[in-house]
């Protein structure tokens, strides 16, 4: 399959040339906008919904923007298997759509929280996290949310537990998971879920502003490596 | 016509950090017995039709479908008829 990624575009997104650039200018992939009024996909292999405040986060985080035209292709595409990453507000819109379980609500600071924080690796068989260097206790990529406080009810974190879903958890440098450490509230440090399939995968934290070096930072590369590997080979 | 007004509360079981941060701005204010602070929303508009069980139906599907998030959120609402003057009153 060639690896091409389609990152989708909505009125509000802030992120979208963030993760036009690291995937192309810094990892060198074919990567092309997708604007959120049209229905076709261009032949991507991977979707990536962006960051930012699709439709200004009226109503609730995401809530708008999964009624997009570009989004009944993205479902379309994502029960076919197909691969879709969503970041920040990109994972609010996962969530919205149904495609991830659970719901993202206000930071329980009330504050906007931005800032580098450390995610342990808690599954690395995924498509995306499959890559990861076995040396990594943790990966350092930073967050940037008011809404990135993760709920779910005791039985839907028991199924994700179960199922080997949550893939990374707020943590310190080394991989440790306490309160001390949790952003926003999230239930379980939650920072990154897949769905049961596998192919559907959201984040708060900004893998696409964790790969140019000269950022000082490059642990987001893992993710993007991740998905590329798995399509390539 | 309908004027609809839709309430939408966040589900008891769900923390409501808003509600929890304004009640503590009630106690810098001196005002000492307020508990359970939760907020929500207010939603109004008009429902373009005459019968009342198909405005219903209609409410129901944008309140379940858009405006408020099953997961986390009831909704309620109520309907009270327009009545639009001149040659339109029934």
């Amino acid at each position: 399959m060639n690896l091409k990624f389609g990152v989708v575009v909505f009125p509000g997104s802030n992120c979208d040339h963030d993760a036009y650039y690291s995937l192309r200018k810094v990892l060198n992939y074919d990567v092309e906008f997708l604007w959120h009024k049209d229905k076709e996909l261009k032949q991507s292999s991977v979707i990536l919904l962006p960051g930012g405040f699709s439709y200004g986060d009226y109503l609730r985080t995401g809530a708008i923007a999964r009624f997009s035209p570009i989004m009944n292709s993205v479902v379309d595409f994502a029960n076919n298997g197909g691969i879709v990453i969503g970041i920040c507000n990109g994972f609010q819109i996962l969530l919205e759509a149904g495609l991830l379980p659970g719901v993202m609500i206000r930071n329980n600071s009330l504050k906007f929280a931005c800032k580098d924080v450390y995610l342990s690796i808690e599954n690395r068989e995924t498509i995306f996290s499959a890559k990861i260097s076995s040396d990594k206790k943790a990966l350092k990529i930073p967050i940037a949310h008011g809404e990135g406080n993760y709920f779910a009810d005791d039985q839907l974190l028991e199924e994700l537990k179960s199922n080997n879903q949550i893939v990374f958890r707020y943590a310190d440098a080394d991989g440790n998971i306490s309160d001390k450490n949790n952003p926003n509230g999230s239930k379980l440090n939650i920072a990154g879920i897949v769905n049961k399939q596998g192919n559907v995968f959201g984040m708060m934290p900004h893998p696409e502003r964790a790969c140019d070096p000269v950022l000082g930072r490059t642990d987001g590369t893992y993710i993007f490596k991740s998905i590329a590997n798995y399509i390539l080979n | 016509m309908f004027k609809a007004k839709v309430l939408i509360k966040r589900r008891p079981s769900i923390l409501d950090p808003q509600g929890v941060a304004v009640e503590k701005g009630a106690l810098h204010l001196g005002i000492n017995n307020i508990k359970n602070t939760r907020i929500g929303k207010l939603i109004e508009f008009d429902v373009d039709l005459n019968d009342r069980g198909a405005a219903e139906k209609e409410v129901n599907d944008y309140c379940s479908k858009l405006l408020s998030n099953p997961i986390m959120e009831d909704f309620e609402f109520t309907l009270s008829e327009i009545i639009v003057s001149g040659e339109d009153v029934k």
